[in-house]
């Protein structure tokens, strides 16, 4: 295996040449970007990449431009997961056959919104998980289908108004729980699963390293703060996303084989949820009356899953 | 570069980041590399922009927070160092003004019209702490 890049400290760290472009056509601000950069500037590496129809990709290959300085192919929606599996296959094909020009151990990454992960590319993803391609899916999630103007998705939380679940008189938004994605692929075995947000970038640079040494399939969930569909100002990107992290909303863990859970993030103080809610306008109307029961349930929804995640961390199962 | 109409798309297509054979790319800064047309490090978004980021290197301390959170790769560093802003990637989001950590912060926020020698001069006094 190839040698690990060494990244002591952020003045260090700055000194990569990153191998994605600007004048993508990504909105101001959004977080998308900030996680790719985070992730492919954690290797030296070569990267073979693929991208899932959504934000990332539409934004990224806009005929007759590509913001990708590595090899990188979009076919569709649900087969990112399947294309970036299909390379690795064949790379594993003529390294085994001696029929590989030079001795070069690509990382393979592939990248889905969360409705092209939670969603759409499920069962492609689930695939590549249960025959053990040796490559790493990074869901960016935004919690929403952003792409197409603000569907919900199985990943959009309780409360949130989305276009098909719109906030109004007779309802609150979305009505589902948010699916539990990281304990289903880490149900598929795989050797090490992990939840990541682009302003802990120390977290995510080790984690996106433990993953890229990992020998199997790698789930990468990055929390993405998406200031068209939650509405906040582009500014505040890295401050919406501390909120996220340090309100427990968007704990910061890892799961290795499946099982064993460590936490690698606890925040000095808890914000309390209803910060994280009031600072974004899909969830404005949950601060009405008639609503407001939902912010306590929120907070207590928070909890009870914080302390689920502290008592797997102590049974170290 | 020619322009084809929606009906000329070819059904899949491949466009190369680079011009001929490149090596160490990971490795190799942007003003080093060989670019190809279709590479949208050649376009601009700076007509995206209403306001703009001035830096000014007398409070900067080289922390990187800019770096590292600039969605465009915009914040130009080398050798450790933040020496400027890609203004034609910039697209004037203003993460890198709000995560500057300096007093007063090295980056701020003007008016995309603003001279830039006249933002310098008008750059605000420390701040003082609030107890
Ligand atoms: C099979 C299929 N269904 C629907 C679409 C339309 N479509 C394109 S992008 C998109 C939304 C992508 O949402 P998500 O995966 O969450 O990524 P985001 O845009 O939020 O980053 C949809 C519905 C499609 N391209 N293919
Ligand atoms: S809609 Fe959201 S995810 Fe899509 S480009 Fe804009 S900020 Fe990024
Ligand atoms: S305003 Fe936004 S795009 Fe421009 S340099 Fe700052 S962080 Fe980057």
């Amino acid at each position: 295996m190839s040698e690990m890049k060494n990244i002591k400290n952020l003045k260090e760290f700055s000194t990569s040449a990153d191998r994605f472009e600007g004048a993508n056509l990504l909105c101001p601000g959004c977080a998308h970007s900030i996680i790719v950069r985070e992730v492919l500037n954690a290797t030296n590496d070569d990267l073979i990449l693929s991208a899932a129809t959504g934000c990332l990709e539409v934004c990224t290959a806009v005929y007759p431009y590509t913001s990708w300085d590595a090899s990188w192919i979009h076919i569709g929606f649900e087969n990112a997961s399947t294309a970036i599996a299909g390379a690795e296959a064949m790379h594993k094909a003529l390294k085994r056959k001696g029929r590989l020009k030079q001795e070069r151990d690509p990382k393979f990454v592939a990248f889905g919104g969360d409705g092209a992960t939670y969603d759409i590319g499920f069962q492609w993803l689930s695939g590549c998980f249960e025959r053990g391609h040796n490559m790493m899916y990074v869901c960016l999630d935004n919690e929403v289908y952003a792409n197409t103007g603000g569907q919900r998705s199985s990943s959009t939380p309780i409360g949130a108004s989305a276009t098909t679940s719109p906030a109004g008189r007779v309802s609150y938004g979305e009505k589902m729980n948010k699916k539990d994605m990281l304990a289903i692929m880490a149900a598929h075995g795989a050797p090490y699963v992990a939840q990541v947000a682009p302003n802990k970038w120390k977290d995510m640079i080790k984690k996106i390293q433990t993953g890229f040494a990992a020998n199997g399939p790698v789930y990468i969930n990055a929390m993405s703060a998406c200031t068209t569909e939650w509405k906040f100002l582009p500014e505040d990107t890295i401050a919406i996303s501390d909120m996220a992290t340090d309100s427990l909303v968007f704990p910061l863990y890892e799961i290795i084989d499946g099982t064993k859970l460590n936490i690698t993030y606890r925040p000095k103080t808890v914000v309390p949820v209803e910060e994280y809610l009031a600072a974004q306008g899909r969830f404005k109307h949950l601060f009405k009356d008639e609503y407001k029961y939902l912010i306590k349930e929120w907070q207590e929804r928070v909890d009870a899953k914080w302390d689920y995640l502290q008592r797997r961390e102590e049974a170290s199962v | 570069m020619q322009k084809s109409g929606w009906s000329e798309f070819e059904i899949g297509a491949m466009l190369r980041s680079f011009e001929g054979a490149t090596n160490n790319i990971a490795i190799t800064h942007q003003e080093d590399r060989p670019y190809s047309k279709s590479n949208s490090f050649t376009a601009s978004v700076a007509d995206w922009r209403i306001v703009k980021p001035v830096f000014n290197k007398e409070y900067c301390i080289d922390c990187q927070f800019c770096w590292i959170y600039c969605p465009d790769i915009s914040i130009i560093s080398r050798d450790k160092k933040m020496i400027g802003i890609d203004m034609d990637h910039c697209k004037g989001c203003g993460i890198c003004v709000e995560v500057c950590p300096t007093n007063p912060k090295s980056l701020l926020m003007f008016p995309e019209q603003q001279d830039e020698e006249a933002a310098l001069s008008e750059w605000p006094a420390k701040e003082k702490k609030e107890n």
